[in-house]
């Protein structure tokens, strides 16, 4: 009865098996986060503005919902980031950070902007199309490969090696930036090709943003496809929950990796050849604007499911696209709205905590038991 | 199989590319001649105004702190409404944002970054009945819309000035037996060989020039717009190399520190800086936009054209100099430029005077500017005219980029 006598703490928490949580359950307890975030930064709101929070979360709803321009804005800047967030999901899934995405849209995008200025009617479009499409993907596939091929040989850290790769292709974009400057020494590379458009993406039905959101769903069905029923799918799974159970059941470890990132690159080279052909026709050292980061946070929200990972990225770009309709029409700085994103994130991310553990509270009926 | 499948994928894309592509390249010239109409022009009620602005970053830069407080100073004192958008990127974004501010009614919509031109002119070419006002674009003249305008000020009137003040320092220096006339070496931080950097330094070293005729300058380019560490570097290192006064054209604190530090004096840019540097800050020139805000709202309430190109001067008030620092600038300073300044406006001192600038050891009587934005850089007009060169008349944004004897530049890789 001694060792009876240490005291049960007030709760603990217990990991789930796998089985325990229903589905519904699991997206209930989200949805009760999601509420609980939205009353907690009401809260905030009033407390640090004295606006009406309802007010608040009106003006950001409006901001995505408001007329049908801005909601094709949404989906169009939904889809790019969903791109993105695609190209890392492999590679995330083989557990490789990648977190060079960045870098590999600016090659991508470089690559593109490169094809157009150079070679604009010198060729006929049909090359040039082809030509784009070919670098970009080479660019960002080359860009990825890099440090994948250092970690599959020589076992380097590929963390720091994808960063580092971003701060060269932004180096390298802000150099051409400069040599293909106009008007001369500004630094900047205006629209391109700006009276004959040439080698932009095409407007579908009169819409400039329809060929994009198109080219990144049929990415996503495709992504989804990959993972989950081919054999690559399955064996950067493998390698990600277990190196040597990998090699044990005779996986080319090496192989899967410099694979599954040439993939990854090639991917974030559409994204963007998508971004400088189709929206922005240029490129700068803000074509990707972060969403390689971002990337990360829609891909690991949504467990590395495309599927899952459509609503994350819905979501984020619906807080980001808020929060500056919140700026401009309630006279707030930028900064509040992303603080309450930020809030908003960090419940969302704290409700999985929720799904995967329980809280066991002591019970008086367990003693009885005993 | 899957193999296959990917390559029908990747050329079912290809194709659908090149098909759709083709199509469209024949077909869009003609819809920039139809736009060239004449809109309607009719005077809209002060309370009907709206104007929208667009800035690329927010208060926390100094360059847009200097557009977003004219732009309310000059909403408030007209009495019209307006909305501010901020940390507008120059990409697709900032054709969005002028969309989304038409949306709200915006009349009249004002844009401050030099790469948000184009996406503007998208926007112009759609929305004909709104006002477009562009501050620093070169194209205006060239696209000839009705309803997309630049903007932009005779700054190189105030660099010059601000020369004129250098001119003295280094003057009182040499009188004071600190360093020798032929010692007189001045050092000027840019951004990139850019016109508007060129025509900056250059009318900065004339007016010093005109008052301390041995004066030479180094330049040393930073290839950014806005890098502290850069410009903090580039202004040591001009220090180290016998530069005995220093001035800037970039945005951060990063000269002003650096002069500070090593108590080398001084002449700043887009305001005073003399919070980071009280005992080297002499003078600062800036670009007031209030001025043209005015201007283009008073137009559309008056139902007026907004010239496609329009350059503020010291007469409207869009060129400035901000506080003398008496403590370091040389005695009689402020009367002496009140004295140039009076000579600028009233035409008698012309700052890029030729008969003062000599390129290569020839004298400066013809000179082809590269005034519409092409891509091959094509030298168009001719500039020189009446014994001088015609700075900001063909276009507002300065096109005035010679490299005229007596300044050095230490490296043009940017």
């Amino acid at each position: 009865m001694a060792d009876n006598k240490v005291r049960e703490p007030l709760f603990h928490i217990v990991k789930r098996s796998k089985v325990a949580l229903p589905f519904w359950k699991a997206w209930l307890i989200r949805i009760i986060a999601v509420l609980a975030a939205l009353v907690f930064c009401g809260i905030i709101t009033k407390i640090l503005t004295g606006l009406n929070p309802l007010e608040v979360y009106k003006t950001m709803f409006e901001g995505v919902f408001k007329s049908e321009r801005k909601m094709w804005k949404f989906a169009q800047e939904t889809a790019m980031l969903l791109c993105v967030a695609l190209a890392v999901t492999p590679a995330f899934k083989m557990k490789f950070w990648n977190i060079g995405a960045e870098g590999q849209v600016l090659m991508g995008g470089l690559a593109t902007a490169a094809c157009m200025l150079l070679f604009a009617e010198k060729m006929p479009t049909w090359l040039l199309f082809v030509l784009m499409v070919a670098t970009s993907v080479i660019a960002g596939a080359v860009w990825a490969v890099i440090p994948a091929v250092f970690k599959a040989f020589w076992n380097t850290n590929e963390t720091l090696f994808t960063l580092m790769m971003n701060y060269i292709a932004i180096q390298l974009v802000s150099y051409f930036s400069y040599i293909w400057s106009n008007p001369k020494g500004s630094g900047k590379i205006n629209t391109i090709n700006m009276s004959t458009e040439i080698g932009w993406l095409p407007e579908l039905w009169g819409n400039k943003y329809i060929f994009n959101i198109l080219i990144v769903l049929t990415l996503t069905v495709l992504m989804f496809v990959y993972l989950r029923y081919s054999k690559h799918g399955y064996e950067l799974t493998v390698v990600g929950e277990s190196e040597n159970t990998a090699k044990y059941i005779g996986i080319n470890v090496k192989k899967v990796i410099i694979r599954t990132l040439l993939l990854s690159g090639a991917i974030c080279g559409i994204a963007g050849l998508l971004l400088v052909a189709g929206t922005d026709h240029t490129v700068s050292r803000d074509t990707a604007a972060g969403r390689g980061f971002t990337a990360i946070i829609v891909s690991w929200m949504g467990k590395f499911n495309p599927a899952y990972m459509i609503l994350t990225a819905l979501l984020l770009v619906f807080f980001d696209q808020g929060a500056t309709q919140v700026s401009s029409f309630l006279h707030l700085n930028n900064s509040f709205s992303e603080i309450i994103s930020g809030i908003i994130i960090f419940f969302i991310i704290g409700s999985e905590f929720f799904i995967n553990y329980s809280i066991k509270f002591r019970e008086k009926t367990k003693e009885a038991a005993k | 199989m899957k193999k296959i499948l990917a390559i029908i994928m990747a050329l079912a894309l290809v194709f659908s590319l090149a098909a759709c592509g083709a199509k469209d390249t024949g077909t869009e010239p003609e819809t920039q001649g139809k736009i060239d109409e004449e809109v309607s022009l009719e005077p809209v009620a002060k309370e009907d105004i709206k104007v929208g602005f667009i800035f690329l970053h927010d208060e926390n830069s100094t360059y847009d702190k200097n557009f977003i407080e004219a732009a309310e100073a000059a909403c408030k004192s007209l009495g019209v409404d307006h909305i501010t958008m901020t940390n507008i990127p120059e990409s697709n974004e900032c054709y969005e944002a002028a969309c989304d501010l038409v949306d709200e009614g915006c009349n009249i919509i004002f844009a401050d970054s030099f790469n948000h031109e184009d996406y503007l002119i998208k926007a112009a070419k759609e929305f004909p009945d709104v006002q477009f006002c562009h501050a620093t674009g070169t194209k205006a003249h060239t696209e000839g819309l009705p309803n997309f305008h630049n903007a932009f000020a005779s700054i190189y009137e105030g660099r010059y000035l601000a020369g004129v003040a250098a001119g003295l320092k280094l003057n009182e220096m040499i009188d004071s037996g600190k360093i020798t006339a032929d010692k007189a070496k001045m050092g000027y931080v840019g951004a990139y060989t850019y016109a508007e950097v060129i025509s900056g330094y250059t009318s900065f070293y004339l007016g010093a020039k005109s008052v301390c005729p041995s004066v030479t300058m180094d330049v040393q380019f930073t290839g950014s717009w806005y890098d502290e560490t850069q410009e903090k570097e580039a202004a040591t290192k001009l220090i180290n190399n016998g530069c005995v006064l220093i001035s800037q054209h970039a945005d951060s604190m990063g000269a002003p520190t650096a002069c500070e530090n090593a108590g080398v004096p001084d002449v700043s840019y887009n305001g005073s800086t003399k919070s980071v540097a009280p005992n080297t800050y002499i003078i600062s020139s800036k670009i007031n936009w209030q001025p043209y805000m005015e201007y283009m709202i008073n137009c559309v309430i008056e139902g007026k054209k907004i010239d496609a190109d329009w350059t503020g001067t010291i007469a409207t008030g869009s060129v400035q100099l901000t506080e003398l620092n008496e403590d370091v600038a040389a005695a009689g300073t402020a009367a002496k430029l009140e004295e140039v300044k009076a000579g600028i406006e009233a035409g008698t001192i012309r700052v890029f005077d030729a008969s003062a600038i000599t390129v290569g050891g020839k004298a400066f009587t013809s000179y082809m500017a590269d005034v519409d934005t092409d891509k091959d850089y094509t030298k168009d007009t001719e500039a020189i005219s009446d014994g001088y060169f015609h700075e900001s008349e063909f276009r507002s944004a300065p096109y005035f980029d010679a490299r005229i004897d007596g300044i050095t530049l230490l490296n043009e890789q940017f």
